[in-house]
């Protein structure tokens, strides 16, 4: 369901509000979703506790409506960084 | 996907459970720490039913050293009760000395940036 694209992006801005979030469908069938998600909370985090703070918002969803993240974190600059 | 295979040698082997009646929490306990690394996986590193695992695997087999898999697909209940006491909604998950790394993206991207090698090679 193409609805899942916002649903995913809405629950991560709810939580995090200085968030730069891009969700992308990866299989066509709108279960299997690219997550990336910009923001300064990340600094000084281990990725695995990045990653973490994403699993915890979309923990839900992923009992039924979505069957697989591949999650991207960045800070602000690493972003910046990569755009370049 | 990019990751240099060394060599497509398998080192991942299932884990032997001797105790799969006790308590599911204590049966999580003893699966996660059963190796140095473990993996709770959808099927087995010779046979992987799922593309983020079978891309797990992979990594983990280029650093050519040996780590346990669990297959979910098998147990429904390690299936369900991981993700609650790990706080982790998905498969894979990769654990090194009784600690959870995170999913294949975390092993990825450590391994990308060097991080997984060293972690290994202590």
């Amino acid at each position: 369901m193409r609805e899942n694209l916002d649903l995913v992006k809405n629950l991560i801005l709810e939580k995090m509000d200085d968030a730069h979030v891009e969700v992308t469908d990866l299989t066509g069938t709108f279960d299997h979703l690219g997550v990336l998600v910009v923001s300064d909370t990340f600094k000084g985090k281990m990725i695995f506790e990045q990653h973490q703070m994403i699993m915890t918002i979309l923990t839900n969803a992923l009992k039924d409506k979505i069957h697989a993240v591949k999650i991207k974190t960045m800070t602000k600059d690493k972003f910046q960084q990569s755009l370049s | 996907m990019s990751f240099n295979v060394l060599n497509n040698k398998n080192y991942g082997e299932a884990v032997q459970e001797n105790n799969s009646a006790a308590d599911i929490n204590e049966r999580l306990k003893n699966l996660i720490s059963s190796a140095d690394l473990v993996v709770f996986m959808k099927g087995t590193s010779e046979a992987p039913q799922c593309g983020f695992s079978a891309n797990t695997c992979a990594i983990l087999n280029s650093y050519q050293k040996s780590f346990k898999t669990f297959n979910i697909l098998a147990d429904e209940t390690v299936r369900q009760g991981l993700k609650t006491y790990s706080n982790w909604p998905t498969y894979p998950q990769i654990y090194y000395k009784g600690q959870l790394l995170g999913g294949n993206d975390v092993i990825m991207e450590m391994h990308e940036n060097g991080e997984l090698k060293e972690l290994l090679n202590h």
